[in-house]
């Protein structure tokens, strides 16, 4: 930006009557005082500036961002701790159904069983007890057999006696079809 | 570099004074950091307005912009000025506090200061045709004088005499102590002459060295390449420019660390 030449009459021990610097305008002693001035000057409003405005202003809101998500994070473990909660909850109330499921599953089944072993019970005495009645009929009918076949055989042998001629004592033949019937 | 810059200067000088001559290649490197009044061609005073206070007062309105109006709104999700300048102080803070220590964080107002005004002109310098104001020595010399003096008092301060046993190295055999303390207070005055030197040497020889190419640009035959060159340095000075911002406010860190800890 420098090039463009400024005018002769500028009096300056650092600047050449071109315009261009003579050695380094660094080293130029008759700049420095007014660098330094407005340096201190701009120093003094960055700092006023930083540490009365913008610091405070950017430390609060980077406390109340941390704060923001302290406590977002804090809300979510809270819910995080609700919905375990919840799950202990569910898991603890579906063990418990099926404990209890099973337990009325099982008292079903043992009431059931009594139920049919009492009905296996009273039908096993009743089919003995028809046993026994079915035993005395036939031991009553074969005794009452063996008495009809007595007096059959007493009235046949009768009948054949009188039958030949003979003349029939009913106790001799009684007495001979009772021989018979023993042998 | 910044002695090379020097003799650069001195050959640009003549090659200037053979260009008028003879119209051929003409560097003018340093006429860049000229300082000249803005209103009138009168003698450059201490009050006169000049290029630096036009640019220093861009420095201060870039900063307003960026860290007051940027922040107005003071969003908890920020926008993208809010984000630079929260950005900013989290990272100058967070300087702060690990090289100084948590005492430290009592100045860091005055280390955001000067981070800002560096950080700032640096980049602003960047700008074609504008002026550098962190190229010159008197600034860096002021700005690396205020800490170095800022630095001293606080020690002094703080410690009292018992600030002097940093120059006192109690892990080192007892022979060797005075030697040592010799040693540490010599680089211990060095300080604010590299402190400045560091930062006005870097931007200065940077913004040369452009010019250079840019002289270079006029002969058709090499302006392609030399076009190349000075994009290439252009990107290398951005990096500078936030580099030696970087450089200078971690020093000042580490010299209020010696101020407040001054034990080995």
């Amino acid at each position: 930006m420098a090039t463009e030449p400024i005018a002769g009459e500028f009096a300056s021990a650092c600047v050449d009557s071109h315009g261009s610097a003579i050695g380094m305008p660094q080293l130029c002693a008759e700049w420095i005082p007014n660098q330094v001035f407005w340096l201190v000057i701009t120093l003094v409003v960055i700092f006023f500036v930083l540490s009365r405005i913008a610091l405070p202003r950017i430390a609060s809101v980077l406390a109340e961002r941390q704060g923001t998500i302290t406590n977002d994070i804090a809300a979510a473990e809270e819910l995080k701790r609700q919905s375990a909660d919840a799950e202990a909850a569910y898991d603890k109330a579906l063990a418990d159904a099926r404990a209890e499921a099973q337990a009325i599953g099982q008292q079903t089944r043992d009431e059931i069983k009594a139920q049919l072993d009492e009905a296996t019970r009273e039908a096993d005495a009743q089919i003995a007890e028809k046993t026994a009645e079915s035993e005395a009929a036939i031991a009553e009918i074969r005794a009452s057999a063996l008495a009809n076949v007595e007096i059959v055989a007493k009235d046949t042998a009768a009948a054949i006696v009188a039958a030949l001629g003979g003349k029939a004592d009913q106790a001799a033949i009684s007495s001979a079809v009772d021989n018979r019937m023993k042998g | 570099m910044a002695t090379e810059a020097t003799h650069g200067a001195e050959m640009a000088g003549h090659g200037a004074e053979n260009a008028a001559e003879t119209g051929g290649l003409v560097f003018h490197p340093m006429d860049q950091f000229i300082v000249k009044p803005l209103f009138g061609d009168g003698a450059v005073g201490m009050f006169t307005i000049t290029n630096v206070t036009l640019w220093m007062l861009i420095a201060i309105l870039v900063i307003v912009a960026l860290m007051v109006f940027g922040t107005s709104r003071r969003a908890v999700v920020p926008s993208r000025s809010q984000s630079v300048a929260e950005l900013a102080y989290g990272f100058i803070h967070k300087m702060v506090e690990d090289v100084a220590g948590k005492d430290g964080l009592v100045y860091f107002p005055y280390i955001m200061t000067l981070f800002m005004f560096i950080v700032i002109a640096n980049f602003l310098g960047l700008i074609p045709m504008s002026f550098t104001t962190t190229s010159h020595f008197a600034v860096t010399v002021v700005l690396a004088l205020c800490v170095f003096l800022g630095v001293t008092i606080l020690g002094f301060v703080k410690n009292g005499a018992s600030f002097l046993s940093l120059f006192w190295v109690s892990s080192a055999p007892m022979a060797l102590r005075p030697v040592l303390a010799i040693i540490e207070i010599i680089s211990y005055f060095v300080r604010p002459v590299s402190h400045s030197i560091r930062l006005a040497g870097n931007v200065m020889a940077g913004h040369a060295v452009l010019k250079v190419f840019a002289g270079f640009a006029a002969v058709a035959a090499i302006s392609p390449l030399t076009i190349v060159a000075i994009t290439a340095i252009y990107g290398l000075e951005v990096l500078v420019a936030f580099i030696q911002a970087y450089v200078f406010t971690i020093l000042t860190c580490v010299y209020l660390k010696d101020a407040l800890h001054p034990h080995h």
